[in-house]
């Protein structure tokens, strides 16, 4: 199931009605907190687009906040909190300064989709795990065995590898196999998370 | 006791150390008479550190009001006397703003003590930013939001750090002196709060070094990210600033206690020296970002 939070309302709910710009800590964790809460709602399992198109400005502080503090909570090769996947949308080239920069200094990453349907992954991931990503990005959905044939890797390295992509939400887990958070040609929409 | 502090013809961030030079051996509690009487031009800096000075001392002090007519009424458009009228005892005739079309002024001084403050700032700095900075000083569309993210930033740090309200005012200018007439956009913010040192003495299990002093702090905030908190996602902000001032070949500088560090320019417009140290003592950080005119 895909569920999709606007950022932007959630601003206007949880600070201020007449606010359209993300700024200072206390606004950022203040959004984070009606997104959680929202998250709460939704189930277990589910991919969830954050949409920051209405959002005007994105400071580093709500970057942190919103962007770094949501995936450290849900997102991590130890304790993921619960299996939910973040697809973000309507990030523009400014909010881009304050997100890479968030998630370099995490070492996260994250899927951004573009208007086109085109997505990309930033922040800190290693060339072999990139690589990883665009291949089962290309094919839609795929196995071990389509990552290995397509970069030169075992498949036990390859399975080692997209199983680290899917405890960073990176890629989500189905059957027997895997399809990437936001991948153009997977039918995500049509992807039951909670089968 | 009273003593009369001279201010200087031309206000900005360099001239106003002979202000601190002549304030900074003074008690607190001593009454001052700042006379700003021949004051000629003041730079955002020179208004908000007017106002900074004012609400570190324990005396209310005297603001002697500047006898230009120019002068006083360019600072009333600037809401100078509005905020000084809280801090100071003003002497003299205060003329009214000459125009409220003044497109030089980005942003009037305005007090950040609060959250809410930054919001309302950044609401009103983009409404004007697009114009002053892609029109008047050829600068790229792009820069607009970041140049307003960096307003955002360093408001903030009054507000998580400073321990109390400070100041905000934002300016374009020609620079006639360096920059052979080029305009720039300078924004500035000054606080009488704890500084950046006490700020930093006050992280959980600090531990002061063998030289611990105004510019250690300023070199391990601004160059190294460190912050009072342990939180590794704090000290973003002001990398991002620096990160923003290095892009379009602007300028970043702090001051706070004894103690002043520059991000220069990569071109040759600005001279100033990296670290300045065993400066008179002032409380507080006053920071400047100096953005220049793009020439082709």
């Amino acid at each position: 199931m895909i569920n999709h939070i606007d950022v932007s309302s959630m601003l206007r709910k949880s600070v201020c009605e007449l606010y359209s710009n993300l700024v200072t800590r206390p606004t950022g964790a203040a959004v984070r907190c009606e997104i959680e809460q929202e998250l709460d709602r939704i189930g277990d399992r589910a991919l969830t687009v954050i949409d920051f198109s209405h959002v005007g400005l994105l400071d580093f502080s709500c970057a942190d906040e919103i962007v770094a503090k949501l995936l450290l909570q849900y997102v991590s090769i130890d304790t993921p909190r619960r299996e939910v996947y973040f697809l973000f949308r309507g990030i523009s080239e400014s909010h881009m300064d304050a997100i890479e920069t968030v998630l370099e200094r995490h070492k996260l990453a994250l899927v951004t989709q573009h208007p086109d349907g085109q997505s990309r992954l930033i922040g800190i991931v290693d060339v072999d795990h990139r690589r990883a990503w665009e291949v089962i990005c290309q094919l839609g959905a795929g196995a071990s065995a389509d990552v290995a044939n397509a970069t030169g890797v075992s498949r036990e390295e390859a399975e080692r590898t997209l199983d680290n992509l899917w405890r960073r939400r990176l890629v989500i887990r189905h059957d027997d196999g895997y399809v990437a958070v936001g991948s153009a040609t997977a039918p995500v929409e049509n992807t039951r998370l909670d089968a | 006791m009273t003593t009369i502090i001279n201010v200087p013809h031309s206000l900005e961030d360099k001239s106003f150390e002979q202000v601190l030079d002549q304030v900074a051996p003074l008690p607190l509690d001593e009454k001052i008479i700042v006379d700003t009487r021949h004051a000629r031009w003041a730079s955002p800096y020179g208004l908000t550190a007017l106002l900074a000075l004012a609400q570190s001392r324990v005396e209310r002090p005297v603001l002697y009001v500047p006898e230009a007519e120019n002068v006083s009424s360019y600072w009333s458009r600037m809401d100078f006397f509005k905020h000084a009228a809280e801090l100071y005892e003003l002497q003299g005739r205060v003329k009214n703003p000459r125009s409220a079309a003044e497109t030089s002024v980005l942003l009037e001084v305005t007090s950040i003590s609060k959250s809410d403050d930054v919001h309302i700032v950044v609401d009103k700095i983009q409404q004007r930013a697009q114009d002053a900075l892609v029109k008047n000083l050829n600068l790229d569309a792009k820069i607009t939001m970041r140049f307003t993210m960096a307003l955002s930033e360093v408001c903030q740090n009054i507000v998580e750090h400073a321990g109390r309200g400070g100041w905000v005012a934002v300016q374009t200018y020609t620079w006639r002196v360096r920059l052979g007439g080029r305009k720039v956009v300078v924004i500035a913010v000054c606080d009488p709060g704890i500084g950046f040192r006490q700020s930093l003495e006050s992280a959980p299990g600090f531990q002061r070094r063998d030289r611990w002093d105004d510019g250690q702090a300023l070199e391990e905030t601004v160059m190294r990210g460190a912050s009072r908190f342990r939180d590794p996602g704090r000290g973003q902000g002001l990398a991002g600033v620096r990160k923003f001032v290095g892009t379009w070949d602007g300028k970043l500088s702090i001051r706070s206690g004894t103690a002043r560090i520059a991000v220069l320019p990569k071109g040759d417009w600005d001279e100033d020296e990296p670290l300045l140290e065993n400066l008179s003592y002032f409380p507080g950080a006053q920071v400047q970002i100096t953005i220049p005119e793009r020439v082709a």
